[in-house]
């Protein structure tokens, strides 16, 4: 089912979270809306559930206006971060409670906690509870309790952000399968940029409760719509000179992977190394250019030292250029770029 | 494995870790010797005065009255008797009746039982829309609530003595559960609602999206997730409502007197000289029902306040 928000607003008190808000989830796409600590990703995921009340615009499921319908019957499946298990149940009751609610026949539920325990190998936890399971299997059954419901829109809220980083990497794959099998809609909230370019087939970034930027993982990291986007993806995060375009006042931005770094030889600009991070199969190399501070991705690790004069090669033709004022992408060529002396 | 490890197995890692920094504590504890005996002194003559009291009640409500007369307060019983016992239980005069302290028993349980139970889940209750619900003006109610935890009770007796006798509630058994449940509201409120402001309000949402509503959620998943609190509220309303004197005196009628009352009044009927025995043996038989609670429940007392200092 697709989901479709037109002009929504959020306020909390005398806040404004989300103002004018327009998103278009198609149906069977895994959406992750990422973005910094109270960006208001959460409060939008939270107006989609109907946990909170919104001030003004729509909320769409499947064509159906849900703006002020209950959360129950909004067809939705939803995953918290903290896991949110019912502690006094088992997991056979964690998962079937909503259907219990539902009052569906015994059989039926029977047959979908069945299913849904096959899927995320829980069979062997029914009878256990919440507190006798580990931090990852609280989360299968987290998910399970969205798959019972056959839910045709998950929402996802920062659910990998309590495990640690093997089972994160794990869950992860798992969740993409899931996915893959079900068909259904998933919309994922998390500020973890591997997550949202791993799990997305597209990514809305969010700031300051507005969308910045949406469009697949690769788009989104190749063609930056501000500065903003294009420096929270990327670790170390994108590059940004300053200085001109053929006269007009232009920010470079180079990722640090299109720096190539060569013996200085008097032919290309000279850097010095000034920290090296060594990453197992790369390192990163920051340097000094008279006064920029950049960081390049050198591909093999050990090459290079603190002090070390090297020359800088800028892979211009992969360069994003911004406008210095508004901060908002320029599509214009950045091969005659001129840096501004420092 | 650590070359200490290995070299010592069977040690646990925290022993481990106290050898590395030298903190293994010496046989025979940490404190110097003279320190402990102070400690020990001081604990026992702690323990000696609040015990004596205890001794004393005890030793003369199980001696004659023959024995009483010589005196000797501090005295071993001589002639043990439990006939005190018994007739501060049956036949003890609370004024003009000579029935013991049985009815005032009975009494009190009957107004403890409901009391407690109804002000526990109001308290309950009123947490958890305070805390989940969060319907409008429920800060400002809340606050309402709380005044009135720090007005005296003697100041609202005669307006609500007034509104029960135009309710026809005054001097009858529902009347003083009644005043009783009102009175234990604003504590149990801040309990409970103290206690689930720890409960994440992700598990809220979450019923919420299971289809629970108001009563599915309190009953099914908050009431039966708030054992540990409500066993100390528990030992609180009934050790509270129990000790009560003024609102089973002022509210309850002649016909349920709780046992308090009935308590004084035995204490304060003379006729003849004063049946100390007795006095004392009616005494620890009224103290009985909260010194219980307090044995039997110990444990769950500590683990309820301690269930909102751990999570998991």
């Amino acid at each position: 089912m697709n989901v479709s928000i037109k002009q929504l607003a959020v306020r909390m008190g005398a806040n404004t979270v989300l103002s004018d808000l327009d998103l278009d989830v198609v149906a069977g796409e895994f959406l992750v809306l990422l973005g910094p600590s109270g960006c208001g990703k959460s409060t939008l995921l939270h107006a989609i559930a109907g946990l909170i009340d919104t001030d003004a615009g729509s909320v769409h499921i499947g064509g159906r206006d849900v703006t002020w319908a209950d959360p129950k019957d909004r067809a939705i499946g939803m995953v918290f971060q903290s896991y949110a298990l019912y502690p006094t149940m088992n997991v056979e009751r964690n998962m079937s409670f909503g259907l219990r609610v539902a009052g569906l026949p015994k059989a039926e539920i029977a047959r979908r906690v069945e299913r849904a325990s096959k899927m995320l190998q829980l069979d062997p936890l029914l009878a256990r509870k919440p507190a006798q399971l580990s931090g990852g299997q609280r989360q299968r059954v987290a998910i399970g309790r969205a798959l019972v419901r056959e839910a045709q829109v998950f929402l996802f809220d920062e659910p990998l952000s309590n495990l640690d980083a093997k089972l994160r990497t794990e869950l992860r794959r798992e969740l993409k399968a899931l996915h893959r099998d079900l068909g259904a809609t998933m919309i994922y909230v998390t500020h973890d940029q591997v997550e949202a370019m791993t799990l997305a087939t597209r990514v809305a970034v969010m700031c300051a409760g507005r969308i910045q930027q949406i469009g697949t993982p690769g788009e989104v990291y190749a063609r930056p719509a501000n500065m903003f986007v294009a420096g929270f993806l990327g670790s170390p995060s994108m590059n940004f000179i300053e200085g001109e375009i053929d006269g007009t006042a232009a920010t470079l931005g180079l990722r640090p992977e299109h720096i190539a770094l060569h013996p200085a030889d008097g032919a290309l600009p000279a850097a010095q190394v000034t920290l090296v991070e060594a990453m197992g199969a790369h390192e990163v190399v920051w340097l000094d250019l008279e006064g920029h501070r950049l960081a390049a991705i050198a591909p093999a690790a050990g090459v290079h030292a603190i002090g070390d004069r090297v020359g800088v090669q800028m892979m211009l033709a992969r360069a994003s250029v911004f406008d210095p004022v508004s901060q908002e992408r320029i599509e214009r060529s950045a091969v005659s770029f001129r840096r501004r002396p420092r | 494995m650590s070359a200490l490890a290995q070299a010592a197995p069977g040690l646990g890692d925290d022993a481990i870790a106290e050898r590395r920094h030298g903190l293994r504590r010496r046989p025979g504890g940490r404190m110097p010797r003279p320190a402990r005996i102070g400690l020990y002194v001081f604990l026992f003559t702690a323990a000696l005065m609040f015990l004596l009291p205890l001794y004393v009640m005890v030793a003369t409500s199980i001696k004659p009255m023959e024995e009483i007369r010589l005196g000797n307060l501090f005295g071993l019983p001589v002639r043990i008797t439990l006939a005190p016992w018994a007739q501060a239980w049956m036949s003890a005069c609370t004024g003009l009746e000579c029935g013991g302290i049985r009815a005032g028993f009975m009494n009190s349980v009957a107004i403890v039982v409901p009391s407690t139970v109804l002000s526990i889940l109001l308290g309950a209750l009123n947490g958890y829309a305070l805390s989940f619900w969060r319907p409008r003006g429920a800060q400002a109610l809340f606050v309402v609530l709380l005044t009135g935890a720090f007005i005296p009770y003697q100041v609202m007796l005669f307006p609500l003595i007034r509104a029960l006798a135009a309710l026809g509630l005054f001097g009858t058994l529902p009347g003083v559960v009644l005043i009783h449940t009102l009175f234990g509201m604003p504590v149990m409120t801040l309990l409970f609602r103290n206690y689930y402001a720890g409960v994440p309000h992700e598990l809220f949402m979450a019923a919420r999206i299971d289809g629970g509503g108001f009563w599915r959620i309190f009953v099914q998943l908050m009431l039966p997730m708030s054992l540990p609190i409500v066993v100390v509220a528990t030992i609180m309303q009934v050790t509270a409502i129990w000790n009560d004197f003024l609102i089973g005196l002022v509210f309850a009628g002649h016909d349920w007197l709780p046992m308090t009352v009935q308590l004084n009044n035995i204490i304060n009927t003379t006729t003849g000289e004063r049946l100390y025995n007795v006095n004392m043996a009616a005494t620890l038989l009224t103290s009985a029902v909260p010194l219980a609670v307090y044995l039997i429940s110990g444990r769950w007392f500590v683990r309820g306040i301690a269930a909102g200092a751990v999570k998991g």
